[in-house]
């Protein structure tokens, strides 16, 4: 019983680190997809004001 | 400065590493195996280092929060958020590892008294700082909010820290005058070994959080710039 409350502790603790990294993970992924977004706009707007009249 | 962001970035990972294994080592196979409670006690070896972290992560919002109202500089609301969470991780461990520990030594998962009532409240009221980004759409007014509540917040980490003294429960006392926490002095090594650990711990990920923050900060006003 005593062993077995002790190894939940260290794995609740565990899973919580690895989930709160996994999610700043997904952070990160989620910004980069933005950050593409927003140079693809750039540049299409750039190429707009480039184009001959 | 990319290598040199790089270089920092694997040596502290690799410090971390280092000291959770040390930590560990010291956990399971150096401390002592405590007379009333048996292994179960080990569970106090990161628990209570992950409640001072606590306290350490809220004490630095209510710092950032003030920082901010002062100079409404973003980069304190930034430092304010990713302590909070940091914060809020380290409180849910706390309150996670606690129950299964009262398990043992109380024979109940949770009661009502003092220090466990506060730390509860002390964690919905970090996680109401969290969410009140959901509501507003507005930055400024947002980092404002949150601002407000991150000093009003931290009113309840010196109740947690005094109510096993004011109120007094089941919860013993380690630090400070009338400390009982039964830890011999070959535990006390392994303590601050932990303690060393979490502080790392927290370092590593406000700076992850910070800089996340700021990213997303930049791309904000970015995409602001460009609908305006």
């Amino acid at each position: 019983m005593s062993l077995n409350l002790l190894f939940w502790a260290y794995t609740l603790i565990w899973i919580l680190l690895a989930g709160y990294l996994g999610l700043l993970g997904l952070r990160q992924q989620a910004l980069t997809r933005r950050i593409d977004r927003l140079r693809a706009r750039l540049e299409g707007q750039i190429a707009g004001r480039q184009e001959p009249s | 400065m990319a290598f040199r962001t790089t270089v920092r970035s694997i040596s502290l990972w690799a410090a971390l590493t280092l000291c959770m294994l040390v930590s560990i080592h010291g956990v399971f196979l150096d401390a002592p195996r405590e007379r009333v409670m048996g292994d179960v006690q080990r569970i106090f070896y990161f628990h209570f280092p992950a409640a001072l972290g606590c306290f350490l992560a809220f004490g630095v919002v209510c710092f950032a929060s003030v920082a901010y109202l002062w100079t409404r500089e973003r980069r304190w609301d930034h430092l304010g958020r990713a302590s909070a969470e940091v914060g809020v991780l380290f409180c849910t461990m706390v309150l996670m590892s606690g129950p299964l520990w009262a398990k043992s030594a109380w024979g109940a998962w949770w009661t009502w008294e003092a220090r466990l009532t506060t730390t509860l409240v002390l964690w919905l009221l970090y996680v109401a700082y969290l969410m009140i980004g959901l509501y507003t759409d507005s930055r400024e007014q947002r980092a404002r909010a949150a601002a407000v509540v991150g000093i009003v917040a931290f009113l309840d980490v010196p109740v947690v820290y005094f109510s096993v003294k004011w109120w007094r429960g089941h919860h013993p006392i380690v630090l400070g005058r009338g400390g009982e926490g039964g830890l011999s002095p070959e535990m006390w090594p392994i303590v601050w070994i932990c303690l060393a650990t979490f502080l790392l711990l927290y370092g590593i990920l406000v700076g992850l959080r910070m800089s996340l923050a700021r990213a997303e900060d930049i791309v904000l006003d970015l995409e602001e710039t460009l609908q305006g």
